[in-house]
């Protein structure tokens, strides 16, 4: 949560009057930087293709096993950078571009990558005066190394898959002694326009230098009333990417924006520069409080990915068929027969560090989601309460509240996990107390709520209140962890507990110490069942420039410039690694973020920010999470009912339908908004928004299973269906359904008095089964549903099987032991397969004792049979199987089941109207092999 | 999979002491035993199957209405039912049956699933019948308040509308009195107005007798000043020497225009002289006084500094005391500048007017004047008497309207005020007026909402007080508050919380909601099956 009430913030009210006050309800645009206000995406978005003043200097070549340098020189002013090229294991290429000597090392990002990514042997397959081929193992694919202007290309067969600096814009600013002062990046030349020639006549005019830095903000740069002083002067490096024949490009969350990337010419850019967006807007490719620099690039023969490692402020520009044709480029069209082969261009600029560059090669969308995934990790497995219904606001106002708005949930007959305290928990918004008033007895709260089998999330900040009767700012401060402003005393800048600093979460000494503080004896009041929520950590400073930190303040040797994006990820990071420790690692961590980077999706969960209580914003929470799924993070939600602003009865019901199928299922409110616990609504709407969270619980198993798959994979959890159906260029825009592993797909309704919604159908050939009511739809379709306000369109694919617990029951906890309904719907091959995966649900053994069970369903040839997938593992259940319903079955005459070598009779039912057949108790554990004969 | 026992035992001893065996499958309430007969097939209670018996609590759920698993969680829409010996019975979802949370004191909910739950119903029991003992205690001796509420609130309605009654009387007299003093008044003043006109009239005519004297006099001045040569005529020539008498203001007197003033006449004497006279007596000059200012060129204000100074720069503070001032009257303004400038505004007007003051009454006029003064004072205090016995029946009346309860018992609250203080605030609930909560350690109130409507449940809405439209918030609504009203002895403001932002709620304890006991003593057993 974001923001305030100006009657509760005496202290902040200078700050934030400016801040908060301009407009009655949307962002202020003014208060963050356009493209042209900041000057270094405004000098590089200058420059304009052309040829590329870069040369590569082919003598300089080395190889060695897997490792490919080479220098490239500047024309213009004649530096020379040092090219590196990897072919990394699993069809990926690593272009790294650095200045060979820098006057002082340059930034590279760390503690992203997993692990150093294994290499692969790279060979020369020739080598000319005008450039090098090199070998990227089978599959024919090649790279070539063009010398004057430098580019690279990667090939398939005949085929350019993708080309760098094609265009020419690769532009990398060198570090210099401030009397190099130049106008223009050391890119390639600007082509003139009439706006440059002014300025450059402008320039001529004013001899005084001090006039130029202004203008140019190489040395210096002012934003409203922040100035940046940058000692290291210009140091933005720009690089550009052609894709022949792509026209959709996916990812760089987070923006509240289509799914499907728009071209950004005319406009600005799509910037990547974690910020606390005040009322954010939609459909605009403004920052938000995340950043993942991973672009998904797909048509119906491959999907690629570009990850662009730099934790800068970044900018992407997106343009189609604008570049001229390139020899590659008519080459292709000769190869295609076609002059009107699409193109998309893409254009990284980033205000400082390297150029390092990983190009995944896929083919296929699950290609591409395990190369990423091998480079920085996949989704941590969350304990399985995790994925039940969280219900926060802001605030609860104490024990007695928490407590009767838990007594509201069994009342009304509503299961839920988690129950969330905002800031107002805290004493004073001091992290890690609570309010001797309000909060005097938490453990007594969390025993409670334990004695539910019930859980609790306390939000902890990573702003820190300047105050010396705070033992954490002390320890910190005695421990000198905090960021250093540009003269090396203590940042502070104005958050929610008034001035605050904030400790230098890049520094892994802090983070040591800061997860220590989670320590049950640290910890004051924390008990097991008491988790974390890291707001604010983009990191917002309410009277900082842009809503953030100074770029200038400094962590440790690097300026706060070079990190900006990943402060967010190390706060999560340290956070969760706490949680890990405080059970002497055998427990899973549950961390809620609003910032994040590349790899934040190994600490937990991530929701959408401060939305608002409009039926666009339930509309936009879809591509917002389907793109944060592509590139790794599938653990998304957006707050259920919209945070600012109060939500009429139908957008909220339908808010609990949407959220129901998304993979973070938080309500969330506004201090300011009335109170709108799904109880308050009249019996009719407490029973819709029920039903919605009991289909929630239901599919629990089913929830479960998939994370454990994203978790070992890296599949989103929740996908476009582009990821499934990659051929089929209908689905490859569509942002208003989406699948739910490979198996479900979610319509849900957002649009206000709806009387029916058009769902497509994917998979020529394939069917689709309602999952309300079991009929069957034909694929390759736009399906119009009529609803009602209690519709949820969801569909479940023929030739799936999907085990789901029926007895939905107060918490995911109670339910441990439940039995199983296998709903096994069949393909018109009558086929179908499915998994089930069982473990604790909390703790690391499925992992460091391969305590889970992992089984295999399949249903082929009448007989549906569960077999081991991890027949080393080791886990028992208590959980049955108490029904089997067969969708799409016909009649047999007789039921068999077969365990443990015996077979007995299993009685069924058959509705002829549907073709449901339905298994009455076969009774057999989940964890046993067995096989139902239908005869 | 688990096997589970189709019939359960249930011992339990009542308060005499003789344990009682009675068999039904788990979870059925006595009521429906009859339903859940042994070795017959069952039919779901919503008759839409039948099934055999032993499928009853089998932990499938086979009946669409969960009649079938009265005992077990197979159902989603089943009900479990506990007897909770010692307590009261109850029905609680069957999804909360083996969940590891105890729900039933009696512990029957949690027969599978490994929870410990300990039999809480004796102690539960206990203290229900210990509060509800309390409670009734309490209700019996707030009744009994709420009785005397109920006698007081009709004694003092009755008493109120008695003096209502004996007010409009009074008001009417009043009214009468007023009419006469009226009539009184004007007898008076009419013989006041003639005699004042007449002394006016007479002094007007005295002065105008004198302005001609001094008129004639400043002629005759003029004359000897104009006349130059002392030829005892003055001359065309001589009339130009005063510039000042060009009518068409170029600056000179022209031949024409001075022969113009004098009438066509070169020259004129003493007696013709008066028509020139009244021909240039606005604007002649006389030169031996040029001093004498002519009191239309000099503003006013000129001389009285302090009054422009205050006009023309208001303080904003002014502006503030000013606007709070606005309902007083402005004779009671206090401040001081307006004290400096009230004099100042007043005295050059009077001095130029007492240059020549009129002379006081006659004794006769006086009498008639005095006369006239006692008739307006003595109408003017009538009327104010009969003001005040108006705003003091519309009071009565106001209170009367105000809807205090069926039997009028909330009365008593009426222009009273409760507090609470909390570690924060101090809250003060007016009833029928308004609630407010003003911060502890200073600061300015706030108001929470003011009285609005009773709004309870429909089958008793005198539970629940409604203040709305109190101050507004930031970016939200008008503050509110509403006030639950418990039955108590003491009438008392017992919480309050902020349960949604500016929404406020209080409880209210009074004597006023105390409903009737019932005769019927303690229920010792609770509602006990047996």
């Amino acid at each position: 949560m974001a923001v305030i009430s100006i009657g509760r913030m005496g202290l902040l009210s200078v700050v934030c009057v400016s801040l908060f006050f301009s407009s009655a309800f949307a962002v202020d645009r003014g208060n963050f930087k356009t493209c042209d206000q900041s000057a270094f995406c405004k000098r590089q978005r200058a420059l304009k293709p052309g040829q590329s003043p870069y040369r590569a200097l082919l003598e300089t070549l080395e190889l060695s096993d897997s490792r490919l340098t080479l220098q490239l020189i500047n024309d213009n002013n004649k530096v020379h950078l040092l090219l590196e090229l990897y072919r990394l294991q699993g069809n990926m290429t690593r272009v790294k571009i650095n200045e060979l000597k820098p006057l002082k090392p340059r930034f590279e990002v760390p503690d992203v990558l997993i692990a150093e990514p294994p290499t692969e042997p790279l060979s020369v397959l020739s080598k000319d005066d005008n450039g090098v081929v090199l070998s990227l193992g089978a599959e024919s694919q090649r790279l070539i190394v063009s010398a004057r202007p430098f580019r690279l290309d990667i090939m398939e067969g005949p085929e350019v898959l993708l080309s760098l600096n094609s265009r020419g814009l690769l532009a990398f600013e060198h570090l210099r002694l401030r009397k190099d002062t130049q106008a223009q990046p050391d890119g390639a030349e600007v082509k003139e326009s009439v706006d440059g020639d002014q300025q450059q006549a402008e320039g001529e005019k004013d001899e005084d230098g001090e006039r130029d830095k202004e203008e140019d903000g190489l040395w210096e740069e002012t934003f409203k009333s922040h100035t940046d002083t940058k000692p290291n002067g210009p140091t933005s490096i720009s690089l550009d990417f052609s894709l022949p024949g792509v026209e959709h490009v996916y990812g760089i969350p987070e923006h509240a924006d289509n799914l499907k990337l728009k071209t950004t010419d005319g406009g600005d850019p799509y910037r990547l520069y974690n910020l606390d967006v005040f009322q954010y807007e939609l459909y605009n490719p403004m920052a938000l409080y995340g950043s993942i620099p991973v672009m998904l690039a797909h048509n119906t023969q491959r999907t690629m990915g570009i990850f662009w490692l730099n934790a800068a402020e970044t900018w992407v520009d997106i343009s189609s068929n604008t570049a001229g044709k390139t020899v590659f480029g008519k080459m292709l069209d000769f190869v295609q027969g076609s002059s009107e082969t699409p193109q998309t261009d893409v254009r990284w600029i980033s205000e400082s560090g390297i150029i390092d560059v990983f190009i995944m090669l896929g083919p296929k969308p699950s290609d591409v989601f395990s190369q990423y995934a091998s480079l920085t990790g996949t989704q941590s497995f969350p304990p399985l309460a995790s994925l039940g219904y969280h219900q926060c606001r802001w605030n609860y106002n104490d024990q007695e509240d928490v407590k009767s708005v838990d007594q509201g949930f069994d009342q009304h007959d509503i299961p839920y996990d988690f129950i969330w305290l905002d800031i107002e928990h805290a004493d004073g918004k001091r992290y890690f107390t609570w309010d001797p008033h309000k909060f005097a007895q938490p453990k007594e709260m969390l025993q409670g709520l334990m004695e539910k089998r019930r859980k609790m999330v306390a939000i902890v900040d990573p702003h820190i209140k300047v105050d010396s009767g705070y033992k954490i700012h002390n320890e910190i401060t005695s421990k000198d962890f905090y960021v250093k402003n540009k003269d090396g005393r203590n940042y502070e800048g104005w958050c929610w507990p008034g001035n605050s600093g904030y400790p230098d979460f890049t520094n892994p000494e802090m983070r040591a110490w800061w997860a220590s503080m989670f320590a049950y004896d640290q910890y004051e009041g924390s008990m097991e069942n008491l988790f974390t929520w890291n707001d604010m950590n983009e990191p917002s400073v309410f009277n900082g420039p842009e809503v953030t930190m100074h770029k200038d303040a400094l962590h440790g040797k690097w300026e706060h410039r070079e990190i900006h994006n990943i402060y967010g990820l190390y706060v999560q990071r340290a956070t969760a690694e706490g949680q890990i420790q405080r059970s002497g690692g055998v427990e899973r961590a549950f961390v809620l973020t609003r910032a994040f980077f590349a790899g934040s999706q190994r600490y937990g969960a991530v929701w959408t920010g401060d939305n608002a209580a409009e039926w666009d914003h339930l509309k936009i929470s879809i591509p917002m999470c389907l793109s944060l799924g592509l590139v790794g993070f599938s653990f998304c939600g957006a707050d259920v009912g919209g945070f600012f602003k109060n939500p009429s009865t139908e957008l909220l019901v339908r808010w609990y339908q949407t959220g129901a199928y998304q993979p973070f299922f938080r309500a969330h409110a506004h201090l300011d908004t009335t109170r709108r616990e799904p109880w308050l609504f009249g019996p009719e709407n407490t029973a819709l928004m029920r039903e919605a969270i009991r289909q929630r619980y239901a599919l629990l198993p089913y929830w479960y299973q998939l994370f454990y798959q994203a978790h070992k994979t890296g599949m989103p959890v929740m996908r476009p269906l582009w990821v499934d159906y990659p051929k089929d260029t209908t689905t490859f825009t569509i942002d208003d359904e989406f699948l739910i592993g490979s198996d479900l797909l979610a319509h849900p309704v957002t649009e206000e008095g709806s009387r029916g919604v058009t769902a497509y159908l994917p998979g020529a050939g394939e069917v689709w089964y309602d999952v309300h009511t079991f009929q069957k739809h034909n694929g390759a379709q736009n399906l119009y549903i009529p609803v009602t306000l209690s519709s949820i369109p969801v569909f479940q694919r023929g030739g799936s099987i999907i085990p789901r617990k029926d007895r939905v029951r107060r918490s995911s906890a109670c339910m441990e032991n439940d039995p199983y309904t296998l709903y096994v719907a069949l393909s018109p091959k009558k086929f179908a397969k499915g998994e089930l995966y069982i473990d604790d649900g909390h703790s690391f053994n499925y992992d460091t004792k391969k305590e889970l069970i992992h089984r295999s369903l399949t249903f082929a040839n009448n007989a549906l049979t569960s077999s081991n997938l991890c027949p080393d593992c080791n886990f028992s259940t208590s959980s049955w199987i108490e029904k089997v319903l067969i969708l799409g079955a016909s009649k047999p005459s007789k039921v068999v089941l077969k365990l443990d070598g015996k077979e007995t009779p299993v009685e069924f039912e058959f509705d002829a109207s549907m073709s449901v057949l339905t298994l009455r108790k076969p009774g057999m554990n989940a964890g046993a092999d067995w096989t139902l004969l239908l005869q | 999979m688990t096997c589970l026992h189709l019939l359960l035992t249930l011992v339990f001893a009542v308060s005499f002491g003789t344990p009682v065996e009675i068999q039904r499958p788990r979870g059925v309430p006595l009521t429906k035993k009859q339903f859940y007969e042994e070795n017959k097939p069952f039919t779901c209670l919503d008759g839409s199957r039948t099934i055999p018996f032993d499928r009853v609590n089998d932990d499938y759920c086979d009946c669409k209405d969960g009649s079938d698993e009265p005992g077990t969680a197979a159902c989603p829409n089943g009900s479990f039912h506990c007897t909770n010996a010692g307590y009261r019975p109850m029905f609680i979802p069957s999804s909360r049956i083996n969940d590891g949370i105890c729900d039933c004191c009696d512990t029957t909910d949690e027969y599978n699933s490994g929870a410990k739950c300990e039999n809480t119903c004796k102690e539960l029991g206990r203290k229900e019948r210990e509060v509800l003992q309390k409670m009734a205690e309490v209700t019996k001796e707030g009744f009994l308040l709420k009785q005397q509420l109920i006698e007081e609130a009709k004694k003092g309605q009755q008493e109120k509308q008695g003096k209502v009654t004996e007010m409009q009387d009074n008001k009417k007299q009043l009214e009468e009195k007023v009419e006469a003093l009226r009539t009184v008044k004007e007898t008076a003043e009419q013989p006041e107005k003639e005699a004042k006109e007449r002394h006016l009239k007479a002094w007007e005519e005295q002065k105008a007798a004198i302005r001609l004297e001094k008129d004639k006099a400043k002629m005759a001045e003029a004359f000897l000043e104009l006349d130059d040569n002392a030829d005892g005529f003055v001359s065309v020539s001589e009339l130009q020497s005063h510039a000042e008498l060009d009518p068409d203001a170029d600056g000179t007197l022209s031949d024409t225009e001075a022969q113009g003033l004098m009438g066509g006449a070169e020259q004129v004497d003493t007696s013709t002289f008066e028509s020139v006279w009244t021909n240039i007596k606005d604007k002649y000059h006389s030169e031996s006084q040029p001093e004498e200012p002519a009191p239309v060129e000099t503003p006013p204000d000129e001389v009285k500094e302090p009054v422009v100074d205050n006009d023309s720069e208001p303080y904003p503070e002014d502006d503030v005391s000013e606007e709070e001032d606005d309902d007083d009257d402005d004779e009671d303004d206090y401040h001081e500048d307006d004290d400096k400038a009230a004099p100042t505004n007043k005295t050059p007007e009077k001095s130029h007017e007492d240059e020549e003051a009129m002379p006081t009454y006659d004794a006769e006029t006086q009498t008639l004047i005095d006369a006239a003064q006692k008739a307006r004072d003595d109408f003017e205090e009538a009327e104010k008497a009969l003001r005040e016995m108006d705003d003091q029946i519309r009071n009565i009346e106001k209170e009367l309207s105000f809807d205090f309860g069926p039997d009028a018992e909330f009365t008593y609250l009426y222009s009273q005020c409760y507090e609470l203080t909390t570690s924060e605030y101090i809250y003060r609930l007016c009833p029928f007026n308004r609630v407010s909560q003003k911060p502890k350690y200073g600061g300015s109130e706030t108001n929470l909402g003011s009285w609005g409507s009773w709004s309870g449940p429909e089958n008793n809405k005198y539970l629940v007080m409604k203040y709305e439209h109190g101050t507004g918030c930031w970016q939200g609504p008008n503050r509110s508050t509403t006030v639950k009203l418990t039955c108590g002895k003491e009438t008392v403001v017992t919480s309050t919380s902020e349960p949604s932002r500016c929404e406020y709620l209080m409880e209210f304890t009074t004597p006023a909601v105390c409903q009737e006991p019932d005769n019927t003593d303690l229920p010792a057993h609770g509602h006990e099956e047996l």
